[in-house]
């Protein structure tokens, strides 16, 4: 044999790529880890000396007395997100359903660019639509015939209701994609094993495949969640900001309220020591309720295999 | 007509009745913010420095520290994201390890971007001030790179995956090593996949704006080196909307997002009908 | 049949166990392969000739939970001991795949790819070995004219001669087929056996194939595979004319299979 199967040292470059690649492979544990370490060494202490159910149940947020309960921001945070999903929700999977099943391939080509489009415009975008537009509609509303129903406070347009249309129009992405390539992904046998036994082409969709795809449209409505959860600067623009807890009944929806993201987003820039670290604090609620979530959508990824 | 015939009819009314909304609601939105912004645009417009507090003038410093931004978070995520993705896809087997990484990108991707925010503000700005400045640039990419770090793993993993094994083990069976055949086989195959990654990562850059709220500190001045403040489109926008009120302002600003964005949607998606059409 | 006994033995397999996770492939397989002949393998699709193919270049390793016990030995260096260098052993075991996998680029880079990953960078030098792997391959009249064009474009058949050339650019001294004409038609099939005729003499060739005219026409030995174990080995003539198993006659005269 001319060559020998030795070993070689002309491996080390082979080596050296190997070790420099697993660093990068790390820098996303590195940086999860980082994350998690700062929230909650800047936020855990102060959850500790204030008080768990002071902080998370207080009512009264006020910094300048060191009064930092964030019940209302949770509410707030609840009522945006609950509200998006219910407008987002029902029309994203309808649209899902649409592209997947019903239109043309044509249609489809022209309408997911749109989809993606939609993705993409940033949140301030959103937001400045949302004051100039969707506020404004609410407050013609909210100001004129149903005037008499609202306390003054609730007619600015600034709201609950604001918030959730927006925060709808922008999970309404992340839905239709994610729910359209559960559709896609049922086998076509299902839907022509339906058709055969003398059903509609709609009763075998919504009998059928919706079912089968079951799963993966529950995910898309969780990461749609997430996405409401985590957004800021459109909700921000749009809900008002007030820190308090809106009215039980309908008027609610009409009531401004401030989110957890806000909370954090609004008063970073000019917080004192104790005061940041309660909006580190909020930070890490933020987490956990995201953290939630993951896992659920993790659990329900792991039942699909 | 027999009442399921009905039932269908009704059916996909309503189904083609949401894709038109949702179809009229982005029509409604990218013209709205081009009517009222389109107008404000003009060179004076890009290319000058804001007045007030950005209620007049233009937005240069503004799209200045959108290119710096975006330049340097793609120069530190893209090595580090590929890199990670090759490792995943090309080194090692499904496993522990694999599991791990996984999951930190997923969590990762789940991220709100307030919580980078808070990060990037506790740590690159007030940490390591000495080193990024404070608000600065650097502070803000460095937390870029983490946002768009899952992006661009996740599709360079993507890409990866689709180079055909049959040339891997050609080039292997060749006697070339693991890296000679990624450097000449893999990452060429690969390269407009990952392409369309990094262009996607751009525009979550230019999206983002609550982690930037926090790390990059808002400046209105042209940015001198990578160590000092700024500030880009989308929280000029912000600025402007929130403390000065000038709608007119905020709406030129928008409409050149809107543009940015369309362009760069435009582009990844050109590029991803080619590589639909290389491996078909 | 009379100079068998002069030629050395190349590639000696003992006891080779192969598992894809739990399933075992291979069982208990043991043969000698001599330099310079041509050796086939033959047997049923899924009897473990391709899997034993791919132990001979390690290029199983690549694969996921595969595991082996036994030895194989090449010129008398067990190769998978913990001092082989597989990207050593890659070079002097060169490999034809079933179907052909030229890289998307030229038809001159293809052929230079190999020289090059081990240093070559002198244009004359790689010229004079394009043109020779090309010519060896007999491919060069077809192609001479046309280097640049990708290696995709060519035919099937062109395709597989050039894989072929591609290995032989790296100076190998044996060369794995695996089913190197399955995906080919029947002229381009006889030109690629022409060629491994003329190959033997300088190369040691191991070649699966499920065609067994191609076996008796190209091989001077051949071992019949079946379930993962070797039920015969022989001089190529003495297996198809006399087999000495009752399984080997039933595969040879199309009764399974």
């Amino acid at each position: 044999m001319q060559q020998t199967l030795k070993k070689k040292a002309a491996n080390l470059e082979e080596r050296i790529v190997k070790i420099i690649l697993i660093i990068m492979a790390l820098a996303s544990v590195f940086s999860i880890g980082l994350i998690g370490f700062f929230l909650f060494k800047e936020g855990l202490p102060f959850v500790w000396n204030y008080g768990i159910t002071n902080f998370l149940f207080g009512t009264t947020w006020n910094p300048t007395n060191q009064i930092y309960g964030i019940f209302p921001m949770i509410i707030g945070t609840v009522l945006v997100t609950i509200l998006a999903i219910v407008i987002g929700a029902p029309i994203g999977i309808a649209v899902a359903v649409f592209l997947a099943e019903v239109a043309p391939a044509r249609l489809t080509r022209i309408i997911k660019p749109m989809v993606d489009l939609l993705a993409g415009i940033p949140s301030v975008v959103y937001g400045l639509f949302g004051i100039v537009v969707i506020r404004s509609m609410i407050r013609s509303l909210a100001h004129g015939p149903l005037g008499e129903y609202l306390p003054g406070t609730y007619q600015t347009g600034y709201s609950v209701l604001a918030g959730g249309i927006i925060l709808a129009i922008m999970i309404l992405p992340t839905i239709i994609t994610i729910s359209a390539d559960a559709i896609r992904a049922v086998p076509k046998e299902y839907k022509e094993a339906a058709l055969g036994l003398g059903s509609t082409d709609w009763q075998s969709v919504y009998s059928v495949v919706v079912p089968a795809a079951k799963s993966g449209i529950i995910t898309s409505i969780i990461l749609g969640t997430g996405r409401a959860l985590g957004e800021t600067m459109a909700i921000i623009m749009v809900a008002g900001n007030t820190v308090q807890i809106p009215e039980f009944g309908w008027q609610g929806i009409f009531a401004p309220v401030r989110t957890l993201t806000g909370n954090v987003a609004l008063e970073m820039g000019y917080a004192g020591p104790e005061h940041r670290q309660a909006l580190f604090a909020t930070g890490i609620v933020l987490f956990i309720f995201i953290m939630i979530l993951n896992s659920i959508t993790l659990a329900l990824v792991k039942k699909e295999h | 007509m027999s009442k399921v015939k009905r039932n269908q009819i009704i059916a996909y009314s309503l189904l083609s009745l949401a894709a038109a909304l949702t179809v009229t609601i982005l029509l409604a939105i990218v013209f709205y913010i081009m009517s009222r912004g389109l107008a404000m645009i003009n060179l004076a417009f890009l290319l000058e420095e804001p007045r007030r507090m950005g209620a007049e003038g233009g937005i240069y410093p503004a799209i200045l520290g959108t290119v710096y931004l975006v330049g340097v978070t793609l120069l530190l995520a893209t090595p580090i994201g590929v890199g990670t993705a090759i490792y995943l896809n090309e080194y090692i087997r499904e496993g522990l390890f694999k599991k791990v990484i996984r999951f930190t990108t997923e969590a990762l991707a789940g991220i709100p971007s307030i919580v980078f925010g808070l990060f990037g503000f506790i740590f690159f700005v007030i940490l390591l001030r000495d080193i990024t400045g404070g608000w600065s640039i650097i502070s803000g990419s460095l937390t870029g790179v983490m946002m768009i770090l899952p992006v661009v793993i996740r599709a360079s993993e993507e890409a990866l995956r689709n180079v055909p094994n049959p040339l891997r083990e050609g080039s292997l069976a060749l006697g070339t090593t693991r890296w000679y055949t990624i450097k000449k086989i893999v990452l060429p195959l690969a390269f407009p996949g990952i392409l369309t990654s990094l262009i996607l990562s751009i525009g979550r850059v230019v999206g983002e704006t609550a982690a930037f709220l926090l790390t990059l500190g808002g400046s209105l001045l042209i940015p001198r080196t990578l160590f000092d403040g700024s500030r880009t489109l989308s929280l000029h926008l912000y600025m402007v909307a929130m403390e000065t009120g000038n709608m007119d302002m905020a709406f030129g600003t928008g409409a050149v997002l809107i543009i940015l964005i369309i362009i760069i949607n435009f582009l990844a998606g050109a590029l991803f009908k080619r590589l639909i059409k290389r491996f078909s | 049949m009379t100079e068998q006994t002069n030629k050395s033995i190349k590639i000696e397999v003992n006891q080779l166990d192969f598992f894809y996770d739990q399933k075992q492939a291979l069982n208990k397989i043991s043969l000698e392969i001599p330099e310079q002949e041509v050796f086939a393998l033959i047997g049923p699709s899924g009897c473990g000739k391709s899997t034993f193919l791919r132990t001979l270049n390690r290029l199983n390793d690549l694969i996921h939970k595969t595991s082996l016990k036994g030895k194989i030995k090449i010129d008398g260096d067990d190769i998978y001991h913990s001092s082989i260098d597989v990207v050593q052993l890659r070079k002097s075991v060169g490999m034809v795949f079933q179907k052909p996998n030229p890289f998307p680029f030229s038809i001159y880079d293809n052929v230079a790819y190999g020289p090059r990953a081990n240093g070559i960078k002198k244009r004359e030098q790689l010229n004079a070995i394009v043109e020779k792997c090309l010519r060896q391959a007999a491919l060069w009249d077809e192609v001479k004219d046309r280097l640049d064009d990708s290696g995709t474009s060519l035919s099937g058949g062109q395709q597989q001669r050039l894989c072929i050339a591609r290995v032989m650019a790296v100076e190998p001294d044996i060369i794995l087929m695996d089913e190197p004409t399955s995906a080919l038609d029947p002229l381009a099939t006889l030109k690629v056996e022409e060629l491994i005729h003329e190959l033997k003499q300088n190369y040691t060739i191991v070649i699966v194939t499920h065609n067994m005219e191609q076996a008796a026409r190209v091989s001077d030995k051949t071992a019949f595979f079946l379930d993962g174990v070797v039920v015969e080995v022989g001089e190529t003539d003495q297996i198809f004319t006399n087999p000495k198993m009752k399984e080997t006659e039933d595969y040879i005269t199309g009764k399974f299979g």
